[in-house]
């Protein structure tokens, strides 16, 4: 989100702005694919789920399901949560694994108590300290979905948000409602130092006072001066030890589309293309 | 919808509602579509889901078939069990109907496999 631009939240309501034309851009632009997928990998990782075992995870905001499909590659199955009928609609063409509901953060979170592992949120947050309508007051129906949302954690999982706060008071609200909700953690800047990389992320656990994670690209951290995020490459490397193809790659492309042929699907015929490297330029 | 959504999902948010779960499904269009067999998800998802609100849900579409009445308390190692509810939990799918509040009536519309939890603002 260039400083230049007038923030969306303050264009008009996500419902309203998150239309059609608006969610074709989360299929067609392959760099914004990208960002929502490296920040959600991020985001998994601050999640610290246990090792290799398949989780249950509860996603909100998620749009056309772009942070979704990195929890599906993860091997963990989700439900979303998201205000925008035209975003799931994009979701649902994009045949995403997860499962999906309209609804409204700020009316609260209505799952039965102790129902997920942990939950993510990719550039979402933010729009809840607007108000929408006369009746909305931020701090209220923030206290309303971190109230709700605790509740629905399993003890001892965590949320981790991803989010763009426009100032200070935004990060100490928000905070503050999650805190008087029963939360503990707090905030990991990812490059800090830089304007292109530095990202926010929420962290916060249910089972009491714990440690926060190490930010990336601190003074402890080899700065590479890119927006590239390390972490993946290790990552990738892991899942090659364990037999998996890495992410994106050619294999990975062809087990995941042979997966679906054989739940049915209708699946793009495998070419030399098939995996290929696009260049850099967009 | 899928039926594992289905059992965690309530109409507690609604103004005066406590527990509003199980909703009730009024289905128009249900489908089955193939999903890989995960048996460590489904060992892991057992003790958390109400056994009874999923066999009445599968029920009540029909897709009960001999899905037992109450969980093995052995089901990590009966793969037969496993898959069965794997079956119900994850490949039945509620395209089209309603899912409507046990203690107030209110209904909320399914479209396209989507549930509509949206509340209108007296609602809340
Ligand atoms: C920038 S998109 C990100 C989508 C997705 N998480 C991803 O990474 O691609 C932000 C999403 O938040 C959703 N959103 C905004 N306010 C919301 C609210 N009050 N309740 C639920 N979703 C909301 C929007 O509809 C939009 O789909």
């Amino acid at each position: 989100m260039a400083a230049s631009t007038r923030r969306p939240e303050h264009k008009a309501p996500p419902d309203i702005f998150y239309n059609e034309e608006e969610a074709r851009k989360y299929t067609s632009n392959t760099r914004m694919i990208e960002i929502q997928s490296q920040m959600t990998e991020r985001a998994l990782e601050l999640l610290a789920l246990q090792e290799d075992v398949p989780c249950f995870i509860l996603d909100i905001g998620c749009g056309s399901g772009l942070s979704g499909q990195t929890l599906e590659e993860s091997g963990h199955f989700w439900i979303g949560v998201d205000i925008s009928s035209a975003m799931l609609s994009v979701a649902l063409e994009r045949e995403v694994e997860g499962d999906m509901m309209l609804g409204d953060m700020g009316q609260g979170m209505c799952f039965r108590a102790g129902s997920f592992d942990g939950a993510i949120s990719i550039s979402a947050l933010q729009w809840l300290c607007n108000a929408d309508k006369t009746s909305h007051s931020p701090p209220k129906r923030l206290f309303k979905f971190f109230s709700t949302l605790y509740s629905c954690l399993s003890r001892g999982s965590r949320a981790v948000f991803q989010f763009y706060p426009e100032n200070s008071e935004q990060i100490e609200l928000i905070t503050q409602q999650a805190m008087k909700a029963g939360f503990t953690g707090g905030l990991v800047v990812d490059y800090p130092n830089s304007t292109k990389a530095k990202k926010m992320f929420l962290v916060l656990f249910t089972g009491g006072h714990q440690k926060l994670p190490k930010a990336l690209g601190t003074e402890e951290q080899q700065n590479t001066g890119t927006d590239h995020i390390p972490y993946s490459d290790k990552r990738e490397r892991m899942k090659q030890i364990r037999g998996k193809a890495p992410k994106k790659s050619r294999d990975w492309i062809l087990e995941k589309k042979e997966r679906r042929r054989r739940q049915g699907r209708n699946v793009r015929p495998d070419t030399k293309y098939t995996g290929r490297k696009r260049s850099g330029k967009f | 919808m899928k039926l594992i959504t289905h059992n965690m999902l309530t109409s507690k948010s609604l103004k005066g509602v406590n527990v509003g779960f199980p909703l009730k499904i009024c289905a128009t269009e249900v489908k089955e579509v193939a999903v890989d067999f995960n048996p460590e998800f489904v060992t892991r998802m057992i003790p958390k889901l109400d056994w009874d609100a999923l066999c009445q849900a599968a029920e009540s579409l029909g897709c009960l078939n001999d899905l037992p009445r109450s969980v093995n308390p052995n089901h990590e190692n009966d793969e037969e069990f496993l898959k069965k509810a794997h079956h119900v939990l994850l490949e039945v799918e509620v395209i089209e109907g309603e899912l409507v509040c046990p203690e107030t009536g209110r209904k909320f519309p399914v479209n396209e496999g989507i549930p509509n939890m949206l509340l209108n603002e007296d609602e809340v």
